[in-house]
């Protein structure tokens, strides 16, 4: 049986690459969207600035972190001492979840539902799992992990939010001169912004490319990469014109202004979390497909990411979103008001934290639940304007679809790759 | 391709509505100066004019309420409760129902204020718009009141305003009460119909910086809330 895989299998890695691509392409059309859209909202940035910062920040996110969820998908979810006998049922389970996730979050999109894309590619190697294998192959516990996340991480990002929120508001804008300590505190956001992103990177991403670092000097390097963005954001800071008529609305105005600064580095580091995190849905299973079709059909061994894939997912969402993302961002701009850099970089901040930190836990999240969480924290925090609940609502229920809709496409997928190719 | 819709959690903010509405209601209530002053040039035709732009303003603020009521959905999660919202936006709708049934009524008894109390007449009135004019300030305030968490020096900042509303709304009230006791001193003179009408102006003149007063108590009761 094991034929199969090596008379197809450069066939095979070129469907699964294909399929991939496509997957990362839907990924960088829409979800950065997300990642981005409070920056473009609150008019922080621009949406060509937007793209240039998404390109860079989430092709270097996953290019450093993102090998971290990509084994968490492909070896957590399901058992692959299962798949021994036949790794061909592996190799074309893989396949099907890509096509089934891939269209699920274009027919999704389509009918405008905030799917998670890291659910439903879980959903969909869940379903081929189940059905094809035996439901012994699936590893139910995780699973349940992966629902408990639906409580947890909105909860873990809101409660992010909700604490940055309150101390800007205990430190900058509930002060005598809300300017003043705002050019004073304003740079420790950025730099903390530093931290957390750099430290992660050093952690859990520069292994990938080689480098190793123990601890101390990992905690050390991304201390002086605060401190850099501390000190550049300060230098960015004093170059900012400030109306001088100083009454309190336009001081307001002002210290938005600063905010607007830390905007731009935390939309960098959304945009790194989002690549370090969902890069992964696109490429784990075909660095699954790829590693067992090379070794022609062992699947025990730990087998390292092959080369190219890591830049083809990263690719692949830059190409989405170069082509795609214009138009997602371009409504973001119109549809919120009142989001002011403030509010929105509490959201966000707190969101790609939560992304980073899950990522180097190897936990695969969804960068939507964070963003929803921590939205509702800076709501909780009284600092928006107005949050639409039913929408809330309506997200969580889609979170709850797209695991049964994204395991029902792969078993039909599944079916037809397995009778073509046997 | 639609809106990504977690992009939809961020409900369109009611406080700008608000605040262009009490912005409308404000200009709808400041046309009563010129209009007054024609009545007293006694050039009726722009008097007339001022009239029809008074309730052309009005309209508008109507208008306002109806889009805020109409697109304040029941799930919003908003810092504020929902009913204050509604409730300070129905007696800011009320300001400018006034200027339109004062304007109205002169217009409709051709009722000139009478030359003894013309000057004590437009500096009462000045004074009832005061009041409108430190609401409509109150109000832009919701702003920053929500950079602020509605906590802190930034209620102390509006808790003044409404303090001086209150001031401005008693000043009206003295106003009011020497504008009476000289219309009586008039009044034989008078005809006794348009005497009438005049006191009931002079009343409604006041209800002006009755229903800021409103305004501001009720701005002050979303405060207390919090």
């Amino acid at each position: 049986m094991v034929d199969v895989l090596v008379t197809n299998g450069p066939m095979l890695i070129a469907i699964a690459a294909a399929f991939g691509f496509l997957m990362a392409w839907g990924i960088g059309a829409n979800d950065v969207a997300n990642a981005m859209g409070t920056s473009v909202g609150s008019n922080a940035i621009t949406i060509k600035q937007a793209i240039i910062i998404a390109m860079i920040f989430e092709f270097a996110g996953a290019y450093l972190a993102g090998g971290e969820v990509t084994s968490t998908i492909r070896k957590g979810i399901i058992d692959s001492a299962y798949f021994v006998d036949s790794p061909e049922l592996l190799v074309y389970g893989m396949i099907s979840a890509l096509l089934a996730a891939g269209i699920w979050l274009i027919a999704a999109s389509a009918l405008g539902w905030p799917v998670s894309t890291t659910h439903s590619i879980i959903g969909a190697i869940v379903g081929f799992a189940a059905v094809g294998v035996g439901t012994d192959a699936v590893e139910w516990g995780k699973v349940a992990g992966i629902v408990g996340s639906w409580v947890v991480t909105p909860a873990i990002s809101g409660f992010i939010a909700f604490m940055i929120f309150q101390s800007v508001q205990k430190l900058i804008f509930d002060t005598e001169d809300p300017l003043e300590n705002a050019k004073r505190y304003v740079p420790f956001y950025m730099a903390l912004a530093g931290f957390v992103m750099s430290l992660v990177t050093i952690k859990k991403g520069l292994k990938h490319i080689g480098l190793h670092f123990s601890s101390g000097e990992a905690y050390a390097m991304a201390f002086g990469v605060a401190v850099l963005v501390g000190i550049a954001g300060m230098m960015a800071i004093k170059r900012l014109k400030m109306s001088k008529s100083a009454d309190r609305q336009t001081q307001f105005g002002n210290v938005e202004k600063v905010f607007a600064i830390l905007m731009v580095v935390t939309a960098c580091c959304m945009a790194f979390a989002h690549g370090s995190n969902d890069v992964a849905n696109a490429i784990g299973p075909l660095a699954a497909v790829v590693s067992v079709v090379n070794s022609g059909g062992d699947i025990a061994g730990k087998s390292s990411l092959v080369w190219w894939i890591l830049p083809l997912g990263a690719v692949g969402i830059v190409m989405g979103l170069a082509i795609f993302g214009k138009r997602v961002m371009q409504t973001i701009g119109k549809n919120i008001t009142h989001l002011t850099p403030s509010r929105g970089f509490a959201a966000e901040l707190a969101a790609a934290s939560t992304v980073v930190i899950a990522s180097g836990t190897g936990l695969p999240i969804s960068t939507t639940q964070t963003l929803v969480g921590a939205v509702l924290g800076v709501g909780m925090a009284r600092g928006i304007a107005a949050i639409n609940i039913g929408v809330v609502r309506n997200i969580v229920v889609s979170w709850v679809i797209t695991l049964p809709a994204g395991a029902a496409l792969s078993i039909m997928f599944f079916f037809t790759i397995k009778g073509i190719f046997s | 391709m639609p809106v990504n819709s977690i992009l939809g959690v961020f409900a369109k903010s009611p406080i700008k509505p608000l605040q262009e509405h009490i912005d409308k209601v404000h200009d709808c209530a400041s046309i009563l100066i010129p209009f007054f002053e024609a009545t007293i040039a006694g050039d009726w035709d722009k008097a007339v004019q001022l009239r029809k732009q008074i309730s052309y303003t009005e309209r508008e603020a109507d208008s306002l309420k109806r889009e805020i009521r109409l697109t304040l959905p029941g799930g919003l999660f908003m810092p504020v409760e929902r009913t204050d919202l509604l409730e300070l936006l129905t007696q800011q709708d009320k300001i400018a129902n006034k200027a339109k049934d004062i304007s109205g009524r002169i217009i409709g008894r051709q009722l000139l204020v009478p030359e003894a109390i013309q000057a004590p007449f437009t500096a009462y009135l000045q004074r009832c718009l005061d009041a409108v004019s430190q609401a409509k300030q109150a109000i832009n305030e919701l702003d920053d009141l929500l950079e602020t968490g509605f906590r802190g020096r930034e209620v102390d900042l509006v808790a003044k305003m409404i303090a001086e509303l209150d001031k401005i709304e008693e000043d009206t009230d003295d106003l009011q009460i020497k504008i009476r006791r000289q219309l009586f001193a008039i009044e034989n003179d008078m005809n006794p119909i348009d005497v009438m009408f005049l006191y009931k102006i002079i009343e409604w003149v006041g209800d002006l910086a009755d229903l800021a007063e409103r305004v501001g108590s009720r701005l002050e009761l979303m405060l207390a809330r919090v």
